[in-house]
Order: C-alpha cells, then structure tokens, then sequence
C-alpha cells in the first residue's frame, strides 16, 4: 500500500488546507471540517477493519457515545470544549475495550452481527426517559459554537475548521506511526494469519482488544468534534446507516491505507448531496449506483488510484 | 525436550497414542510417518496450539503446558507450517520482523507517538532481520509482498520468520514439500548450516527420504500415532515396523 511518505506532496496538501478557508464561503469550510471529522472516524474504522482484521457495523455508536459525552459535558458542567475531546476518547476506548473483550470469541459475520447489535441498541438508549436528563432524549442537546480565542481574526467556521484540522493531523500521525510500528505489524499478522501470529509470540486476545478500544477512541473523539461542529447531537444522527456511510468511506478511500481516509470522508460528505442534486425523488438510489460504479472501477478505492498515479509520476519523470 | 506419553485425540480418531522420544541439544532429528500418522499434530503440540489430553512436554527440564501458545516463542521454540503460513500482505521484511516480536518490546502507546526507545527498537529489529534475510539470500525480495513470490522462496521466507526468533529449538513441518530437485538440495546444506551456525536443536517433519536421511543424526518414525522406531537413520530405515508401515500405505 503507497504511503503519503513524500514530504513535499504531504507539506503541499497542508498548505492548501490552511489557505482554503481563507479563500472559500463558510459552509463549504464548514462541510470541510466535516470531511476531517469523518476522516478521523475512518481511521478508527480502518484500524481495526483494515489493519486487524475484525468488523465493525457498530462504529457509529462509539461515535455517538463521543458526541453526547462531549456535548453532556458542555451542556451539563460547562466543560471546555477542548478538553471534551480527551474525555470523550477515553470514554470510547474504555467502552470500545470492554466490547472487544467478548468479541474476541467472534469473528468474520458473526462479529459483524454483534457490532450491528450495537450500533441498533445505541440510539434507543440514548431516548430512554430515565436519561432524558442528560441526554435530553429524542429532542437532543444543543451545545453552543466556540468562538475563536485569542481575538484571531477567524468566523467561527473558519476556527473551527483550523482546531479541527490541528486535532485530525496530530491523530494522522499517531495513526500512521503506529501501523509502521512493532504494534502494527502485530495488528496485520493477526489480520493475515492469526494461528502463525499466535505461533510467532503475538498475544492476539491482547492486540485485538486494544486495537478495538483505540478504534473506538478514534470514532469517539471524532464524534465529539462532530457534536461541537454540528452544535447538536440527536439520537436520530446516530443511526446504523452511519456505520454504514463510515464503512462505505473506508472502502472508497482504501482498505489498510490512512490517508484514505480522507478521501472516503469527502466522499460520505459530499457524493450524497451530489446524488440529491441529480434526483430528490431517488437520490438513495443515485447514491447506491455511484458506490456500485466505484467499486466496480476501482476495486482498490483512491488508495490503488494513488498508487497508479504515483507509478504514472515517476514513470514520467 | 523431552515428549512424554502424549496423547491427542480428535472426536474418535486418536491422532496421537502414547508418543515418548527425547531430543539431544544440537541434533537434527528427522520425524517420519505415513500421511495422518500424526506429525503435524505432534508439532501443534510442541507449540502448544493443541493441547494434549495426555502426558508431559518438557523444554529445558520444565513443563510447557502451562505456558499460552503466544509465549512459546519465548520459550525458545521456533517453526514453520506444513502449508505456508505466511503473513500475505506484508514485505519479506515485516515478516521476518514479526518473526522477532518476542525479542522486542513495545507497547501502543510508545509506538503510536514513535518515542526515542521504539525508533532504537525498531533499527535494531531491523538490522537483525536483514542480517538474517541475507543469510537465507532473500536480500533482492527484502522489500516484496511475500503473497507475490515464488512458493520455494515463500517456504524460505518463513525459515527466515521463524530464525528471526532465535530459536534454540526449530520445528520444520515438510520444509521440502513442493520445492524442486535443486532447492530440495540446496535446503538440505541450508538446514545443516543453520544448526551449525546458529547452535539450533532442530526436528524436521519430512516425507523426503533421501532429505531426512542425510540430514538427520535420528529419526523417528510415527503410524497411527504411535511411535514404531527410533534411532539412526541407517537403522530405521531398515526397520521392518517401517518399511510395512510404508508399504501398508503404497508409499516408497
Ligand atoms: N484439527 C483436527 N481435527 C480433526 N482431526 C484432525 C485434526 N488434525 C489432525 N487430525 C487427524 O489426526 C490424524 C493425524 O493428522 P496429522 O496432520 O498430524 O498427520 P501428519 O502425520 O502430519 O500427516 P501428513 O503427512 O499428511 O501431513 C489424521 O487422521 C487427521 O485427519
Ligand atoms: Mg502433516
């Protein structure tokens, strides 16, 4: 799998990152903060599905446990929105930990199905009325937008595109650094062979909870910036059919690559409102037709389309 | 090492009856037997992915059958797969350097932030793996997914894997299986050297006669799970336990 390794191409994408809401209308930075949100939840997905081989139809409910801890703590006990973050990643890695403990006797459909099992349980729980106190039920909560510190010269979009942007960098990284690492390559062993795994020293139950609680973290404070981005969680945003759009952005974006991820987060964000613009009537299937099309031409999503660019690059040069 | 009367049985087949043989540090001992005679089962429980329902295992004098499958590496005891067992989508390197999991540290945190004693880890694992991807001459592939090589040279990366452990007991399942008349050859000088070299006891699960004979300084032969000689390979190879046992199955 290529990596963005190149530091000119990765320096040149993050100078346009921070001249573009300079030079943009501010709902397309505020759709763009959401891209990075996705791309971060989609790296938790991948960490898990991509690099370790384990399923998940349940990560839109790690993403709804971090936007409502994040927004319960601005709502409820006036908590910065900043440090929202830390708590709602280490809430969802607990949550994610604990859940991948019983996992580990489930693989393949079978985990596939206890995730789902989650991520349908999810959003009913959070209406119940015993916790409507916090949750504040099917109404939701509304959290209000940070304003930019320091009296920077930014909208609130543009500030919040720049936290976001600084937050999903720094998990890019770790992200990157640990599938190159000792762990990461213990994470794919037991993805491509878990008996040799097993057999070379690798404690697979140890691994693969850990990597479903780091998974977890990722979708979690994802879904904490997605709260704060959005100013509103609701359980009705939190539905199966964003497992489903996270899983679609993985496949799109490129199995076992991080900066898929990207890629896969535009696509969730954008190929939807594409699809509605053609037909309101059939938009779904508009949609489903144009997942259908991509995958049918690139089997291997932007990663293998970056990979024969990059050939077609050197070749040239 | 030392088996003691183990036994193992799946449903109503006993794979294994009784089985006791010792191993003296820095042989090669060569493990015979018709096909399902119980060789591989054998080894599963050497590293301990099977755990027999009788008897004792011994390394250096204590029990293994308390110790996970995952700390088998540990302990000493290195192997390879009857059918390859390849790590598929990672380089020949990743593979050898899963191969030295056991002889590293790590843990998420410090390698997720690539901190000074991961980096120093990682060069030193990586240096180990490419002294050993040399010694096997596997340096013009170091870089390849294994899942596109040739299968002899797939059979030599997971050679490579299981040194990168430095094991002080080597457990070869069918090593020859499917390699031509010259890797055949050249595997048997591979095999010899590495137990030279690298002061490795060695058991190798082989069909390939003329291989295990010349390698071997003792031979065991299973059928049926049960162990029906042991000694020099000239003498075994005599036996008549084994020669019936070959003939009842129409093997030469
Ligand atoms: N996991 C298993 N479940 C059920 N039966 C098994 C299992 N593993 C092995 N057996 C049976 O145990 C017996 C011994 O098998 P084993 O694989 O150990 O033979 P082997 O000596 O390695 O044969 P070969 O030379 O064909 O590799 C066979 O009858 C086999 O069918
Ligand atoms: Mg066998």
């Amino acid at each position: 799998m290529p990596r963005l390794n190149n530091p000119r191409v990765t320096l040149a994408i993050i100078a346009v990152a921070l001249v573009l809401p300079l030079v943009i209308q501010n709902f397309l930075t505020f759709q763009l903060t959401l891209v990075l949100v996705y791309a971060i939840a989609i790296i938790g997905l991948n960490l898990l599905t991509g690099f370790n081989g384990q399923f998940s139809l349940g990560h839109s409910a790690f993403y709804a446990i971090g936007a409502y801890v994040a927004a319960m703590l601005m709502d409820k006990a006036d908590f910065p929105y900043a440090m929202t973050l830390p708590v709602a990643g280490i809430a969802c890695f607990v949550f994610g930990f604990l859940f991948g403990l019983p996992a580990l006797r489930l693989e393949g459909v079978y985990l596939a199905l206890a995730t789902f099992a989650l991520a349908v349980a999810t959003p009913q729980i959070l209406k119940l009325s015993p916790l409507e106190h916090w949750t504040g039920g099917v109404q939701g909560i509304v959290v209000n937008k940070p304003e930019a510190p320091f009296g920077l010269p930014l909208t609130e979009d543009q500030w919040l595109y720049y936290f976001t942007l600084l937050i999903t960098i720094v998990m890019t990284v770790l992200a990157h650094n640990l599938v190159a690492s000792r762990t990461g390559r213990a994470m794919m062993a037991i993805r491509d062979n878990p008996i040799a795994a097993r057999s070379m020293g690798i404690n697979i139950a140890l691994y693969k909870s850990l990597t479903f609680g780091v998974s977890a973290l990722y979708t979690g404070v994802a879904g904490a910036l997605g709260a704060i981005v959005v100013q509103f969680v609701a359980p009705d945003s939190f539905t199966f059919f964003l497992s489903i759009s996270l899983l679609v952005g993985l496949v799109v974006g490129g199995v076992g690559w991080i900066p898929g991820a990207f890629f896969g987060g535009a696509f969730v964000l954008f190929v939807p409102n594409l699809a509605e613009s053609f037909s309101k009537g059939l938009s779904g299937a508009v949609y489903g037709v144009m997942i259908i099309v991509l995958i049918y031409v690139l089997p291997t999503g932007a990663a293998g389309l970056t990979r024969a660019a990059s050939r077609w690059w050197r070749a040239k040069a | 090492m030392s088996v003691r009367d183990i036994s193992v049985s799946f449903g109503g087949i006993v794979a294994l009856d009784g089985v006791s043989f010792d191993i003296d540090d820095g042989l090669i001992v060569g493990l015979i037997g018709p096909n399902g005679a119980g060789k591989t089962t054998l080894f599963n429980c050497l590293s301990r992915l099977y755990t027999p329902s009788a008897g004792a295992i011994l390394f250096e004098g204590r029990s293994i059958l308390t110790c996970p499958a995952h700390q088998i590496a540990d302990l000493g005891i290195g192997r390879t797969f009857q059918n390859l067992a390849l790590f598929r989508n990672l380089s020949v390197l990743d593979n050898v350097n899963v191969g030295g999991h056991c002889r590293t540290r790590s843990d998420y945190f410090s390698d997720a932030l690539h901190l000074p004693w991961t980096r120093r880890g990682e060069a030193s694992l990586k240096s180990r793996s490419h002294e050993i991807i040399g010694y096997l001459d596997l340096e013009a592939h170091a870089e390849k997914r294994v899942a596109d090589l040739p299968f002899g040279t797939q059979k030599r990366v997971e050679l490579a894997r299981a040194l990168a452990s430095s094991p002080k007991l080597l457990l070869l399942d069918e090593p020859a299986c499917g390699l031509n008349h010259e890797e055949v050859e050249a595997l048997a000088a591979t095999i010899k050297q590495i137990r030279d070299d690298r002061a490795v006891t060695i058991l190798v699960v082989e069909h390939h006669m003329s291989l295990v004979m010349s390698i071997s300084d003792r031979v065991i032969a299973l059928n049926f799970g049960r162990k029906i000689a042991e000694g020099a390979p000239a003498q075994v190879q005599q036996d008549a336990h084994v020669i019936n046992a070959y003939l009842g199955t129409g093997q030469s």
